[in-house]
């Protein structure tokens, strides 16, 4: 980036956390932030859209590489919703959930992997304040997904034990009917932070990722012996990070399961 | 980091990329696979299969063997005693017809001896009378003794 060499390392590592944000409403809430919400289309279309493509021409006899390297992943997040969910047909929703999930947030977290400043250069002529490539390190997206995800736990909550049921997990367990207002608040507080650390969890790991690449690249913007260093400190820092975005995303399939079977546990 | 709409699109966007896959990707795959499955364990059970009706012919083959086997043998068993029987018979047989033979040649030597002994007690009894007569030549008158030479002829 031309301008780069003329921004101090604030304004640099804030320009790269600017998101691309389009205002439509008076109040600060009516934004989008497109960039995100573009790069998070485009993957889960490429991802699952990769998928469907495999599946729709999957064969029950010998398959392909490629078919195989789905059925691996396909079995893989079935293997897990098979080893937690116990209440029903995982296939129904639970299952394809999860592989949604992890297909998704596995392909946004990878895209910490791409060089910041020319994603920044390339995307200059869309948005020229910003444009992050990496959905997950934006907490609306990872709210989103947490909040989808609550959501959900509510809605089976009550599919499965119908609204006096639940209503009577809220406000008669753990401690018996006696001491509601206890219960309600015990409930309240285990409700609100399930989507709490799903979120911010992915969240924290993937912005403190990129801000760690972000620190590395003001550095090798020093010269000769910054360029050397932060050559091999990205380079370590970024196969170590293969394993937080492969684990952070496996970790937000296996909290969304165990999320959606709790929401159809009685207690 | 603000909450803005962006949230609710992204919320949005999953449950539809939710949606999608759980009509359009889940099923197909899920189909193959399990399809793929049942062929394998079908495989499997009729190898199971086959191999326990080739234990159960391999047992029949292993019968019918022994059977003729055993089958051979007794036969084998009954064709020596057969022929234990035949040569038995024919040693028998040859002891029998020698036995004929030798008696026959006994009878035939003792009528040869016998006759012999005829031939010599006439000769000698011949003789005799010829050795009488001539020393009795003289008194004896061969006509009236012919009563005795004849009698002495058969006490020799």
């Amino acid at each position: 980036m031309a301008a780069a060499k003329e921004l101090n390392p604030t304004e640099y590592i804030g320009h790269h956390l600017t998101h691309g944000t389009w205002q439509f409403g008076d109040s600060p809430f009516w934004s989008i932030n497109f960039d995100s919400v573009a790069v998070a289309v485009l993957l889960g279309v490429l991802g699952i859209g990769f998928i469907w493509w495999i599946v729709r021409g999957a064969t029950s006899g010998v398959p392909s590489k490629r078919q195989a390297f789905v059925e691996l992943l396909f079995t893989f997040v079935d293997d897990q919703a098979k080893s937690i969910f116990k209440h029903g047909d995982r296939s129904a929703f639970i299952a394809p959930a999860a592989l949604t999930v992890f297909v998704w947030v596995l392909l946004m977290n990878s895209m910490d992997f791409l060089p910041v400043d020319i994603v920044a250069k390339a995307t200059h002529g869309i948005s020229e304040h910003g444009f992050r490539i990496v959905p997950t390190a934006d907490v609306n997206t990872t709210f989103a997904l947490a909040l989808t995800v609550f959501a959900l736990m509510i809605y089976f909550s009550i599919k499965v034990k119908g609204l006096g049921g639940w209503m009577h997990e809220l406000f008669a367990t753990p401690f018996g009917k006696v001491f509601f207002p206890l219960n309600l608040l015990f409930n309240a507080i285990e409700y609100l932070s399930k989507p709490l650390s799903h979120s911010l969890r992915l969240y924290g790991n993937m912005y403190a990722g990129e801000l760690i690449f972000l620190l590395l690249w003001t550095w090798a913007a020093t010269g000769a012996v910054g360029i050397f260093f932060s050559f091999f400190l990205g380079l370590s820092w970024a196969i170590f990070h293969i394993l937080i975005v492969a684990l952070q995303a496996y970790i937000f399939m296996m909290l969304t399961i165990v999320y959606l079977t709790m929401a159809h546990e009685h207690h | 980091m603000n909450l803005t709409f962006s949230m609710i699109a992204q919320a949005l966007v999953f449950l539809a990329f939710i949606a999608f896959t759980i009509k359009f990707v889940w099923p197909p795959m899920l189909r193959a696979i399990e399809t793929r499955q049942k062929t394998i364990a079908d495989g499997l059970a009729a190898a199971d299969q086959g191999r326990k009706s080739l234990e159960v012919s391999a047992k029949q083959a292993d019968e019918e063997i022994n059977a003729a086997r055993a089958r051979a043998a007794e036969i084998l068993g009954q064709a020596e005693k057969r022929a234990a029987q035949m040569i038995e018979a024919a040693k028998e047989a040859a002891r029998e017809e020698s036995g004929r033979e030798k008696a026959a040649a006994k009878a035939e030597i003792e009528q040869d001896v016998s006759r012999a002994r005829e031939t010599l007690r006439e000769q000698v009894a011949s003789l005799a009378v010829a050795g009488a007569e001539k020393i009795l030549r003289r008194e004896v008158n061969a006509q009236s003794h012919v009563e005795l030479l004849s009698q002495l002829k058969k006490e020799l």
